[in-house]
């Protein structure tokens, strides 16, 4: 590959800064001490401490999942630190007693925790390694009913809510990181939005790893009663390390009759360095059920960063007439790898759902689209559109695509397509001899290429997915 | 047309250049002055198409020798974006598919681009709408164009005219258009020559590059040259195309042999 796309993609990291902090952290290694460790520090009821030793139970039962077109050295479960929390001054009454390391550390990422700063009409749950450390908008929220909360102040408030949804869509023992998460998560957000409720603005998180040796094992519950509807962000980053992190995250989201769920991320966790150094090994579960008829789950994903991703934002379509739709872009670089796609499992009549994934490879990374969709004999006139497409800058990457379709009711609607392209000297060529540089021609061609999956970002987000892209890829092209 | 008072805009001295290590460029002259119009003919494989890309500094064509100036300043010393913002323009033989990039986009981009350069005010998009549909106009183009992606899908006609309305924005000292005529059918061909000859000024300078007479019949050149080996081995005026179409390449080949051994 020419000089030009070379230099398009090798951009440096901007997020790799370490704040320097106080700590809290447990020592490594994993066993039932640990988490009784965890729940005892998060004061948990004892319903709690018992879900997470069942999944513990079942996570030592379990292997690690080997089939998804990755490659990593076994990862050793006792030497990671599963929790992390700045020391708390004391406890805090307002925003302005949250500790200023912190809050510069937020500034700088873009993410200001006064209100007074905040994007506006954006509410923010702020989550540093294990802990949150702040949530706006929280009050104003309220007023509407809406819970906005860490999830160890939702266990604290709330244990009615998170003890009847939590595990109703991941269960314990559903694979093996959404099990380990399952016996070690630590926080993460709740959101809770009452019947009939339209949240008037965005909800998100911000994920920050800092800790070298911890891991981050955040859990998010999203449960949308009868008709509410809300739309939410999340976003994260981590400092640059030689060693790699594991980041396994379980999100469950919840939509009742007529209720619409939003659910956007732009991951831009650290990816490791252009030999493949460091990085982190981002292995997530999350998914939605639509349990009500007419409920809507749309996940939209901008996969940047991580040096290895495996996630699969699902859809479980219960309800009559409801609808899912997987929205994504995912970028490799280097020696990044992704596999990463999504599940729609229809069980209700007439239920729809839509599949839009680009993957873009650069540099010597690897990505993959894996993608399941399910018709169930009960799913009478389910319907399926999805669209695999893949481009590729230079010659050392690679894009694969495996879609798996199984079809048990014959009156279900299934479409597939998928194509793969590439950026050739010769489109770069033609934007030069019209007067265009490569790098605006790459963020072009890029931006044209993801177009229908920017289409579905919030305003603020679609900006940053432009910018990040095009960021990833400076110097890339020759 | 050719004018009294007219500048050098390109002087080509000895070209030489490779292709994969093959030379195809063997030694070409060419002298082009503002408001002139030069035909570029010859058999196929004979360097015609090289040269334009060499002009235009694609990469995969390597420079070995000889000089080319532009407006008197070396050419190679430019990035082909560069080449591009100072005012040469390749109509492309082949005009590269863009998919998923709008035509109107892009071509807000480089007209923006271009205009910046000149020290010129850029065009908002709704600005450019106007202006875009005015040049469209010319070129008898419908304005679904603009919402399409980047030559795809386009039929090889739809391609060349792209190409015309491109150059009508940029406003080119040297346009080279490279087997423009090339798959159009004759309302194609009769469309795209009245919009060369329309941007055609006493300014600017055309070089066509054509294997077929047919289109000289629509845009009136001043010099025809003809071009073997990668060489140009013989001028002549406007008539010289016309016995080319009628006797072939074979007897200019021969007759610049002869003209070798004499010397």
């Amino acid at each position: 590959m020419s000089a030009t796309l070379q230099n398009l993609v090798n951009q440096p990291y901007k997020h790799g800064f370490v704040t320097d902090i106080e700590t809290d952290v447990a020592p490594k290694g994993l066993s039932e001490q640990t988490i009784r460790m965890i729940s005892a520090k998060k004061n948990e009821p004892e319903w709690l401490l018992e879900f997470r030793l069942n999944a513990y139970r079942s996570w030592l039962k379990m292997e690690e999942p080997t089939w998804a077109n990755v490659k990593y050295t076994e990862i050793d479960f006792q030497a990671i630190s599963y929790y992390a929390a700045p020391k708390p001054k004391a406890k805090l009454k307002s925003m302005d007693e949250v500790d200023p390391e912190l809050l510069r550390t937020f500034e700088k990422l873009g993410v200001p925790l006064h209100e007074r700063a905040a994007l506006a009409g954006v509410a923010v749950d702020v989550i540093f390694d294990s802990v949150s450390v702040a949530t706006t908008y929280k009050e104003k929220l309220a007023e509407v009913g809406i819970i906005f909360c860490a999830m160890s102040e939702a266990v604290q408030h709330h244990p009615e809510l998170v003890q009847k949804y939590l595990g109703s869509v991941v269960p314990v023992g559903d694979n093996f990181y959404a099990a380990l998460n399952s016996a070690v998560f630590t926080d993460g957000s709740f959101c809770y939005i009452p019947k009939g409720v339209k949240c008037p603005m965005d909800l998100s998180t911000y994920f920050r790893i800092n800790t070298q040796e911890s891991g981050q094992f955040e859990r998010t519950l999203i449960i949308a009663e009868e008709g509410a509807s809300v739309s939410y962000l999340e976003g994260c980053t981590a400092p640059k390390f030689d060693t790699n992190q594991l980041h396994a995250a379980v999100v469950e989201l919840i939509a009742l009759d007529n209720a619409d769920i939003k659910y956007s991320t732009v991951q831009n966790w650290y990816a490791g360095d252009e030999n493949g150094v460091g990085g982190i090994y981002n292995f997530v579960t999350k998914r939605g059920l639509a349990k009500g008829v007419n409920s809507r789950i749309s996940w939209t994903q901008v996969e940047t960063g991580s040096a290895i991703t495996w996630k699969y934002p699902s859809c479980v379509l219960l309800g009559e007439n409801s609808v899912g739709e997987f929205y994504s872009v995912a970028l490799t670089n280097h020696h990044q790898q992704a596999d990463t796609g999504t599940k729609m499992i229809h069980i209700g009549k007439n239920t729809r759902s839509t599949i839009v994934s680009k993957g873009i490879s650069a540099g010597h990374s690897n990505n993959s689209y894996r993608g399941l969709v399910k018709v169930t004999p009960t799913a009478a006139g389910a319907r399926n559109y999805s669209q695999c497409d893949s481009m590729l800058i230079g010659d050392q990457s690679g894009a694969h695509t495996f879609p798996y379709i199984q079809v048990r009711n014959n009156t279900a609607k299934v479409e597939h397509e998928a194509s793969t392209s590439k950026i050739g000297e010769d489109q770069l060529f033609y934007f030069a001899q019209r007067g265009i540089g490569a790098e605006a021609a790459v963020s072009m061609i890029i931006n044209g290429f993801c177009k229908d999956v920017f289409q579905q970002l919030p305003l603020e987000f679609a900006v940053e997915a432009t910018n990040l892209l095009s960021f990833k890829l400076e110097g890339s092209v020759g | 047309m050719i004018y009294q008072d007219s500048k050098t805009i390109l002087e080509v001295r000895g070209l030489r250049a490779n292709v994969n290590g093959v030379e195809i460029l063997k030694g070409l002259d060419l002298t082009v002055k503002s408001g002139e119009i030069h035909a570029i003919m010859g058999p196929n494989g004979s360097g015609k198409s090289t040269f334009s890309k060499v002009l235009a500094g694609h990469s995969a064509y390597e420079v070995t020798g000889g000089t080319v100036l532009f407006e008197g300043k070396n050419l190679f010393e430019l990035a082909p974006e560069e080449r591009a913002r100072a005012g040469v323009f390749l109509a492309f033989q082949y005009p590269i598919e863009i998919p998923g990039v709008a035509n109107s986009q892009f071509l807000r981009l480089t007209y923006n681009t271009v205009q910046a350069e000149r020290g010129k005010d850029e065009l908002d998009p709704l600005e450019f709408d106007d202006y875009v549909r005015e040049k469209m106009k010319l070129l008898e183009m419908n304005p679904d164009f603009l919402d399409r992606s980047v030559n795809e899908g386009f039929s090889g006609g739809e391609k060349k005219r792209n190409e015309i309305l491109q150059m009508a924005m940029l406003e080119p000292k040297l346009a080279i258009l490279d087997e423009t005529d090339s798959g159009l059918d004759i309302d194609a061909l009769r469309i795209v020559s009245n919009g060369v000859n329309h941007l055609a000024n006493k300014d600017n300078a055309m070089v066509l590059v054509t294997h077929y007479q047919r289109l000289l019949n629509y845009i009136v050149p001043d010099y025809v040259h003809v071009m073997e080996a990668g060489r140009i081995i013989k001028t002549g005026g406007k008539e010289l195309a016309l016995e080319l179409e009628t006797r072939g390449y074979d007897w200019v080949s021969a007759e610049s042999k002869a003209a070798r051994l004499a010397a």
